[in-house]
């Protein structure tokens, strides 16, 4: 069960997948893939399990299946680090090129992959217009009128009836929304850190729970 | 004995005793060895008397190296030992060089220690690990001739007791006709320990242990306090007076606690009533190493009265001088109660002296079964152990590190230890493979392989950097991820703000992340003998402020580390079920139970006994099964998801170490009234298959285990440079880990590990199936109007316990509601109608 938000007069629906979509533009929104972590952490000797770039482009796929975009928005940090595309396992070349053939995939840069791998079908940019919101990974300081981010990776604590749960949330206000980090190995930052100081006035989060998205109040969220 | 040992001991007044002398004849012998006494029985001296005899009788005549390697589960353990060894050495005037290394050993002593090594050497499993991950470890070991390992019942159930197992079969294969001697206290199964010390191959070791009755019996008295018990709770005020008064009568008495959070708020507490000004100090894990050095330095100076301990104290340290054991709550167990005994006194003619007492009226009964499983000389059944899949990745990569090595060739050696000699050779294979490239089913991480196969056939280390990597890891133990308290300035808990929360204030300790976790702000808890109340957690810190309140909000009892004993509860079971039985406890306890039996029943030896009655607007159902916190925990989690399957609506459970609780939206009572069979149904065995498998599935205690187990296997670091500030997103990271592997690769060899110890270690499948077996055809229902005498103190649990994983969506949806209720403003609160009772305890006796 989705949620909607209204961002400056666009109309966004919230996934619990982790993505936004937007009907006006019929344009999906995710951030913070991280693809090739889990390779990044084989390099230094930790080798974690090698699927999640193949669980994480899965689960987008599926997205986009569900919403049948026209374009797709990755807003940065797609690949975990500059070196990543060389370690991209065919079979992900393969999906993201089969998904380029339904949707058109914009590639926008963050600081983890200032570089988009060049095998990747899709444009590239720094950042980009979806009506009068500025599609950007990192959010520009102060209170914003009209964008949408990424780079923080938003995580809420809950407080609940029977105690504290910890989710990975939208948060927003009426003039900027940051998204939750899609990628499987991405971790979190909780709201209530210093870093989100003085991004909103007034905001809401919208918690991503295993079935649906549920409205919080940022008061619940704890630090 | 050689004429300069027995003039020694003449000299200090002593009679060399039958089991040193039989451990000496045992070495001539060649047998290794497994010497079985209570504390204060001279088994340390027993233990080292063949290797002194051996390095000083001129048959070691110019050979020089290692001889005999002493490993004790404790660091202070190993600097104590070496102390009280200089005595005969100097005495006697010994020509051996003893000396000790651990962890705090400066680096260069390590070094010099390799190059030239002293005769005897005293260290810890994680040491012996790291020497023999050495190239020059063939070299070091070649001459070892005999091993003594201390507290081995410590060590033999554990991890590290894997890992040292796995040491020995390895310095068995370095050292051909090594001997190894272990010193334990008293145990159930000497066979199975006397195996572990020889592995599957040799001969077991010879089981030597001192005559009969050579022991003083101890003397165990309950705290009965005048007055009403406590229903519920693990506090133990209402005996504060009295242990207080104790405490005066004498001269060191160490107090155990179950958990460090008790130990917290027993010493402030006794502290608040200190009018004679006791010297009373605190002795737990999360202090600061140094403080407890002070600590254990004070008591052996006879500088302090009391010590308040958890089971940091329950091993090793010989204090002379404690006249007296309290322990405060409920034993659990028969063996532990009586080694925490034999903390007192350690001299073996005199009896040592123990308190037990309760803080709650179950806990009379588990105490009064302790006591009597001591004075009968009962000892609880140890668990058999198979050695962890985990702990074998580790050892394999240390092998690695040492030199190349033949699989197969490590597969028999491994098999020869005992927690592995039943290691299938697929199970072996995967773990190599694991070690190797992950041991993934997508083969891409051949380039960033730890360990390859080359053209001859052996596995070496890919480079050196892997072999460092390693001996930065090493060890079983996989501390909790720990956040700094820190003391905040005062601030007014506005909502909506997003500014940072004032910090500046000093670092009072650590507490547990899982602990902090289910703070929300205000809460209050005890923490270094001081009431604080939660802010926040900001980055990495726990900012709290002072409180004035007066009693924490949040429980300082997040259930003990262990669960009821099998022996302990059949023991409090037949208590329960004689009627005779019950003169002899409290009278406040015996009321209870002639209450319960006038009411309702009391549970059966062998039947058990569950209870269904109505309450506040929900349906209850009690059951007492007495298996233990964790196997109950299983059980109603379990329960409630077939209750949830046959529309009973079940709402929440809670489960003691004697009890569990399941509260429905339905009637339970007259659902199971209306169809015979329903509760032998719910409770059939067949929940440990399908139901159990889709619940692990789902919920977060396989995230749990598979962290430790991703941690000690080397595919998670422990400490890499700038750690500290990363820990949390690690934690965070392992459970992501855990659920990718488990939807792409289910049958990985870390999920199997992480499994099996969930299984053993969390959820109890073992004795729940044993349980279950126990109780079939066996149940009797006893619908009742309302709450029984014996369900109040569950009952009281209740709002207690944590969130459940699966119950979160629910929660969270609740959450979401209530809010939208707030802005909508209806006020009804209808949503939370079960409010009262979940939130505050319940009058017992008006349902």
């Amino acid at each position: 069960m989705p949620a909607r938000v209204t961002l400056c007069g666009v109309d966004l629906t919230l996934d619990a997948a982790g993505v936004a979509w937007c009907a006006a533009h019929r344009a999906l929104l995710a951030a913070d893939l991280h693809l090739e972590k889990g390779s990044s952490f084989a390099r230094t000797g930790q080798l974690l399990p090698p699927y999640d770039t193949f669980a994480t482009v899965q689960r987008l796929a599926a997205a986009v299946a569900r919403y049948q975009p026209d374009v797709v928005y990755l807003l940065g940090d797609s690949f975990h680090d500059p070196f990543a595309g060389e370690r991209l396992p065919e079979t992900a070349i393969t999906a993201l090129t089969a998904l380029a053939h339904t949707t058109r995939l914009i590639w926008i840069t963050g600081n983890h992959d200032p570089v988009v791998p060049a095998a990747l079908p899709g444009a590239r940019a720094g950042a980009a217009q979806l009506g009068p919101l500025t599609l950007r990974h990192i959010p520009s300081p102060g209170v914003a009128r009209g964008e949408i981010a990424g780079h923080l990776h938003p995580v809420a604590r809950i407080r609940t009836r029977a105690g504290v749960v910890r989710r990975a949330c939208f948060i927003s206000d009426a003039g900027r929304m940051i998204l939750p980090a899609f990628g499987a190995y991405a971790g979190g930052l909780n709201v209530r850190d210093p870093a989100f100081a003085g991004l909103f006035e007034r905001p809401m989060l919208h918690a991503l729970g295993a079935q649906r998205v549920l409205p919080v109040g940022f008061d619940r969220a704890l630090g | 004995m050689p004429p300069r040992f027995s003039a020694w001991f003449a000299r200090r007044g002593w009679q060399a005793r039958d089991h040193q002398l039989a451990l000496i004849a045992a070495a001539e012998q060649g047998h290794s060895a497994l010497l079985i006494a209570p504390t204060g029985a001279g088994k340390t001296l027993a233990g080292f008397l063949p290797s002194l005899i051996r390095l000083t009788d001129g048959r070691r005549a110019g050979k020089r190296g290692l001889s005999t390697l002493y490993l004790s589960p404790l660091k202070a353990l190993t600097v104590d030992i070496a102390r009280n060894l200089a005595a005969p050495v100097e005495e006697m005037a010994l020509p051996i060089r003893i000396e000790t290394r651990t962890g705090d050993t400066p680096a260069s002593r390590r070094q010099r220690q390799r190059r030239d090594p002293p005769d005897i050497l005293l260290t810890t499993p994680e040491q012996l690990a790291l020497m023999l991950s050495g190239s020059d470890a063939e070299h070091l070991f070649a001459g070892l001739e005999r091993v003594v390992i201390d507290e081995l019942h410590a060590l033999s159930p554990t991890k590290r007791g894997d890992l040292l197992a796995l040491g020995l079969a390895r310095l068995r294969a370095l050292a051909p006709g090594l001997t190894v001697t272990g010193l334990s206290a008293t145990v159930r199964d000497p066979d199975a320990l006397a195996r572990w010390l020889t592995g599957s191959e040799g001969p077991p070791a010879r089981i030597v242990t001192p005559a009969p009755g050579m022991a003083a019996p101890p003397v165990i008295g309950l705290l009965a306090t005048e007055g009403e018990l406590p229903w519920a709770g693990h506090t133990a005020q209402h005996a504060l007076p009295a242990i207080y008064d104790t405490l005066k009568a004498h001269r060191l008495t160490l107090i155990f606690v179950n958990t460090r959070m008790q130990a917290e708020f027993l010493f402030q507490r006794l502290w608040a009533i200190n009018d004679d000004g006791l010297r009373i100090a605190l002795h737990h894990g999360s202090l600061d190493a140094g403080q407890r050095r002070k600590v254990e330095a004070a008591m052996a100076e006879g500088r302090l009265d009391a010590v308040v301990a958890t089971s940091t104290l329950d091993l090793g340290i010989d204090w002379g001088a404690v006249d007296l054991v309290i322990t405060v709550g409920a034993p659990k167990g028969a063996s532990r109660l009586i080694q925490r005994i034999g903390r007192a006194n350690h001299r073996l003619d005199e009896p040592s002296k123990a308190l037990l007492v309760p803080s709650n009226r179950f806990e009379v009964l588990e105490c009064k079964a302790a006591i009597d499983a001591a004075r009968a000389g009962a000892q609880d059944a140890e668990v058999t152990r198979t050695g962890a899949l985990d702990v074998l990745a580790q050892h394999v990569l240390g092998r690695a590190a040492a030199g190349p090595f033949d699989a197969d060739a490590l597969f028999d050696e491994v098999r020869d230890s005992a927690p592995y000699a039943g290691l299938t050779h697929e199970d072996f294979t995967r773990v190599v493979a694991f070690v190797a490239t992950g041991g993934y089913a997508l083969a891409s991480y051949e380039r960033f392989a730890k360990i390859r196969k080359t053209k001859d056939g052996l596995w070496r280390i890919a480079n050196p950097k892997v072999a460092q990597t390693y001996r930065m890891n090493i060890g079983t133990i996989v501390e909790e991820t720990m956040l700094k308290v820190r003391l905040g300035r005062a601030r007014s808990t506005g909502t909506g703000a997003t500014g940072p929360i004032g910090r500046g204030g000093r670092i009072l300790g650590e507490v547990e992340e899982y602990f902090a976790e289910q703070l929300a702000p205000g809460d209050t808890f005890v923490f270094g003998g001081e009431i604080l109340s939660f802010q926040a957690i900001v980055e990495n810190e726990v900012v709290v402020a002072r409180s004035a309140a007066r009693e924490p909000k949040v429980p300082s009892y997040m259930g003990g580390k262990f669960p009821l004993s099998t022996h302990l509860a059949e023991r409090v079971r037949s208590m329960l079920s004689d009627i005779e039985a019950h003169r002899a406890l409290p009278e406040s306890v015996a009321r209870w139970l002639d209450l319960q039996r006038q009411v309702s029943l009391l549970p059966g030896r062998d039947r058990m006994l569950v209870e269904t009655f109505p309450r506040g607007g929900r349906f209850y159902l009690v059951a007492y099964p007495f298996e233990g916190r964790l196997a109950h925990q299983t059980c109603g989690m379990l329960l409630t998801r077939r209750m949830e399957r046959a529309r009973l609506q079940p709402i929440g459970f809670v489960a003691s170490d004697y009890a569990f609780c399941i509260w429905a939206a339905k009637d339970i009572g007259a659902h199971a009234a209306a169809r015979p069979g329903f509760l032998d149904d719910l409770f059939s065995e067949d929940m440990l298959g399908d139901d159990l498998e889709d619940w692990l599935a789902e919920s977060s205690i396989m995230k749990r285990t598979f962290r430790n187990v991703a941690i000690i296997a080397g595919m998670i670091e422990r400490r890499f440079p700038g750690m500290e500030k990363r820990t949390r997103q690690l934690t965070m990271s392992s459970d992501l880990i855990h659920d990718v592997l488990r939807r792409h690769q289910p049958d990985h060899i870390l999920l199997k590990a992480a499994r099996a110890d969930a299984a053993e270690g969390l959820i109890d499948v073992k004795r729940l199936n044993a349980m279950l077996l126990r109780i079939s055809g066996r149940i009797i229902h006893k619908p009742l109007m309302r709450v029984s005498p014996l369900a109040v103190p569950i009952m009281l649990e209740i709002g207690r316990e944590q969130v459940q994983g699966e119950a979160a969506d629910a929660l969270l949806a609740e959450a979401a509601m209530e809010m939208e209720r707030e802005a909508t403003g209806d006020a009804s609160g209808s949503g939370r109608s079960g409010g009262s009772i979940d939130a505050g305890p319940c009058d017992p006796l008006r349902g």
